[in-house]
C-alpha cells in the first residue's frame, strides 16, 4: 500500500495547478481516488457524510456481480460443449476456459471503450472521472448474448455512455440506466444478433436448438429444460442473466450492505407475480405464453437480473420511499405484460425498466406533492 | 425612388444565409421536426422534400407579401392556408406526374407540408410585414436551412442504416455477415428515434461551435 501511495505522491506535483501536466489532472484524480479514499468532502449544499464514497459503493456492486459473471462464463462453455454432444467428456475447467475465452473479450471491450469515452469527456470538460461506469461496464457484457460481435459491443457502449449518460451531465445525472441503454441500442440496431435462437450459444453445433426458455414459452413448445435447470441457470440466455442462484447471492450482498433498495426489489417481484397471476386467470388458447405458471416468469429470461441489478440503480430509479414501491411494482408488472403480450419483444424487462426510468422523476414529484398537501391539511386542522 | 436598395444588399443576403446557420429553423428554432423524422430514411426523398418545401415556402411568402395589405387581419390564417394548400397541391401533382416513385415514398408527407410549422411561421413572422422580394429571399433561405438539415440527417441515416448513398451501395458487399464479413446495417438508424438523435447531435455540434446559441441559465 505504501508503495502505491508513494507512487501517487511522486506524480502529484506534476499535475497540480500551474504544473506542466495539469491538463491531465482529471485522469490522475481518477486513479488516485480509485486507490485511496479522498480526504476532501463536499463543501456546498446539504450532504449526509458517509464513511464510504461513490467509488467504494461501486466496488461492492462489482463484487455482487461476480457470481453472475463466473456462472455466466461457466454456462457459456457448458452449452457450447452440450451442443457438440461432448459435455460429459469435458470437465469443469474446459468449460470455464472456453467460456472465459468467449466472455472476457466482451468485458474488456466494454471497459476499454466505455472508460475511453468517459475519460475523454472528463478531460474535455475538466470534470472528475466518475466510477459509475465501472459498474455499467460490468453490467453491459452480462446482458449481451455470448455470440455478439465485439464491434457491436463497442458501438453500443459508446452510444450508451454518450447518450445515456454524458449528454445529461455524467454520473448521477443520467435519467436512463446506461447498461440497459447499451442493450436497447443493440436490440433495435442489430436485432438478428440479440434475439432469435442463433445467438445464445457460442459456436454451437449445427441443428442444435439454442432457443431460450422464453422463446419456447412464447411459441408454445414444451420446455427443454427443467425448472431446476432454469433456477440454477443451465439454460441459454444472456451471459449473466441465467442463474437465479448467482444473482441471488449478489442480491443478498447488495441488500446487506444497503446499496440496493429492498423496496424496489420486493415490489418488482410482487408486480411480476401479480401480472403473471392475472394472465393465468385470463389465459386464452391463442397465446400459449399466458398459461405459463406465474412464478416461472421469475426464473426465465432476464427478470431476476433486471430486478436485482438494473431496477435498483440508485440514480435512474425513484428516490422517495413510496415512489420506490410504485416504481418497482410497475417494472415487474410491465415487464411480464410486454413479455407475454408482445411477441416482438420477448425481453420485456429491459423495456419496462427503461420506461420506468423515464417515469421515476414524475413518480417522485407526485409523492412529494402529496406529502406536502397532506401536511398542509394537518396544519390547517391544528391551527 | 432614387436610393433604391440593391437586390442583394447585405440585409437581403442575411435573409438568405442566416437560416442556414444561426437561425436555422430545425436546429435553432426547432420547427418542422415531424417531417424531418419521416422523410430522412433515404437521401433521395429527403432531397425532393427539401426542394418541395423551398418552392412552396418561397412562393407562399411572395403571394402573402403581395396581398398583405388587403387581407383583413382576422381571417389571415385561413387565407395563408388556402395559399399554402394550393401550392402544395401543385407540387404534389408535379411529383406524381414526373417522379412517381419518390412521390410514393414521400406518401402523405408532401401533403403534410401544409401543416409544416416553418411555413406558417415564416408567413406570420415575415411575409405579412415585408415586401415581396425580401419575403422571397426569406422563404428560400428558411426552406434551404430546413432542407440542409434534412439532407445531413438523411445522409447519415442512409449510410449507416442501409449502407447506401442515394441508392448506391457504398459499404462493400463483402463486408456483410451474409457474405462472410463482419458488418451489418444499423437497424436503429432507420427507426424514427435515431433521426431525433441525429438532429440532436447536429444541434450539439452547432452549439459547441457557436456559443451565442446557448441559452443563459436563469
Amino acid at each position: 500500500m505504501k508503495a502505491v501511495r508513494k507512487f501517487f505522491d511522486t506524480i502529484k506535483p506534476h499535475v497540480q495547478k500551474g504544473a506542466k501536466f495539469h491538463w491531465l489532472h482529471s485522469t490522475y484524480d481518477a486513479f488516485e481516488t480509485f486507490a485511496f479514499v479522498p480526504n476532501t468532502t463536499s463543501k456546498t449544499g446539504s450532504h449526509i457524510h458517509d464513511v464510504i464514497d461513490l467509488k467504494r459503493t461501486m466496488t461492492v456492486v462489482i463484487v455482487a456481480l461476480l457470481p453472475a459473471l463466473f456462472f455466466g462464463i461457466y454456462n457459456v462453455g457448458y452449452h457450447h460443449y452440450l451442443s457438440e454432444g461432448t459435455a460429459a467428456a469435458n470437465g469443469f475447467f474446459d468449460m470455464f476456459l472456453f467460456g472465459a475465452i468467449k466472455v472476457l473479450p466482451i468485458v474488456i471491450v466494454s471497459y476499454v471503450v466505455g472508460l475511453g469515452v468517459e475519460f475523454l469527456f472528463a478531460q474535455l470538460r475538466g470534470h472528475q472521472v466518475n466510477e459509475g461506469f465501472l459498474v455499467s461496464a460490468m453490467l453491459i457484457p452480462l446482458v449481451m448474448p455470448p455470440d455478439v460481435p465485439l464491434w457491436m459491443v463497442a458501438i453500443s457502449t459508446v452510444f450508451a455512455v454518450i447518450f445515456g449518460k454524458e449528454v445529461f451531465g455524467g454520473t448521477g445525472m443520467n435519467i436512463l440506466n446506461p447498461a440497459l441503454t447499451a442493450r436497447a441500442f443493440l436490440f433495435f440496431a442489430y436485432p438478428s444478433h440479440i434475439s432469435g435462437d442463433l445467438v445464445w450459444i457460442a459456436e454451437k453445433a449445427d441443428a442444435y436448438s439454442g432457443a431460450t426458455p422464453l422463446a419456447l414459452a412464447a411459441s408454445g413448445t414444451p420446455q427443454t429444460h427443467s425448472i431446476a435447470e432454469m433456477f440454477i441457470g443451465l439454460i441459454p440466455g444472456s451471459i449473466g442473466e441465467t442463474s437465479v442462484i448467482a444473482i441471488g447471492l449478489g442480491a443478498i450482498l447488495l441488500l446487506v450492505t444497503g446499496i440496493a433498495s429492498w423496496r424496489i426489489m420486493s415490489s418488482a417481484i410482487i408486480g411480476g407475480l401479480t401480472m403473471g397471476l392475472l394472465l393465468n386467470i385470463f389465459a386464452t388458447t391463442t397465446n400459449p405464453f399466458m398459461e405459463v405458471p406465474f412464478w416461472q416468469h421469475l426464473i426465465m429470461g432476464g427478470f431476476a437480473f433486471g430486478v436485482v441489478f438494473m431496477a435498483t440503480d440508485p440514480v435512474s430509479g425513484s428516490h422517495t420511499q413510496t415512489g420506490k414501491w410504485i416504481y418497482g411494482f410497475l417494472i415487474g408488472f410491465l415487464a411480464i405484460l410486454i413479455r407475454v403480450l408482445n411477441p416482438a419483444y420477448p425481453e420485456g424487462v429491459m423495456l419496462a425498466i427503461l420506461l420506468m426510468n423515464v417515469f421515476a422523476p414524475l413518480i417522485d414529484y407526485y409523492v412529494v406533492q402529496s406529502n406536502v398537501k397532506r401536511r398542509l391539511k394537518y396544519t390547517k386542522h391544528t391551527v | 425612388m432614387s436610393n433604391k436598395e440593391p437586390l442583394f444588399s447585405a440585409k437581403n443576403r442575411k435573409l438568405l444565409t442566416d437560416p442556414l446557420g444561426k437561425s436555422n429553423p430545425i436546429t435553432v428554432q426547432v420547427l418542422g421536426i415531424c417531417s424531418a423524422l419521416a422523410v430522412t430514411v433515404k437521401l433521395e426523398p429527403a432531397f425532393v422534400m427539401a426542394l418541395s418545401v423551398i418552392v412552396v415556402l418561397a412562393f407562399a411568402n411572395v403571394i402573402i407579401s403581395l396581398i398583405r395589405n388587403s387581407v383583413p387581419n382576422r381571417i389571415r390564417i385561413i387565407v395563408q392556408l388556402v395559399v399554402i394548400a394550393a401550392l402544395v397541391i401543385v407540387v404534389d401533382q408535379i411529383l406524381k406526374a414526373f417522379m412517381y416513385d419518390v412521390s410514393k415514398q414521400l406518401s402523405v408527407f408532401v401533403g403534410l407540408i401544409i401543416t409544416n410549422c416553418i411555413i406558417m411561421g415564416r408567413l406570420e413572422a415575415f411575409a405579412l410585414s415585408n415586401k415581396p422580394w425580401p419575403s422571397f429571399l426569406d422563404g428560400i433561405g428558411n426552406a434551404a436551412g430546413y432542407g440542409l438539415i434534412l439532407i445531413i440527417v438523411a445522409f447519415f441515416r442512409e449510410l449507416f442504416g442501409s449502407g447506401t448513398i442515394w441508392g448506391f451501395q457504398v459499404v462493400p458487399e463483402s463486408w456483410y455477415i451474409d457474405n462472410g464479413g463482419f458488418y451489418s446495417n444499423n437497424g436503429m438508424m432507420i427507426l424514427p428515434p435515431m433521426a431525433l438523435i441525429t438532429v440532436a447531435v447536429i444541434i450539439w455540434v452547432q452549439r459547441s461551435r457557436n456559443r451565442d446559441l446557448i441559452e443563459e441559465n436563469k
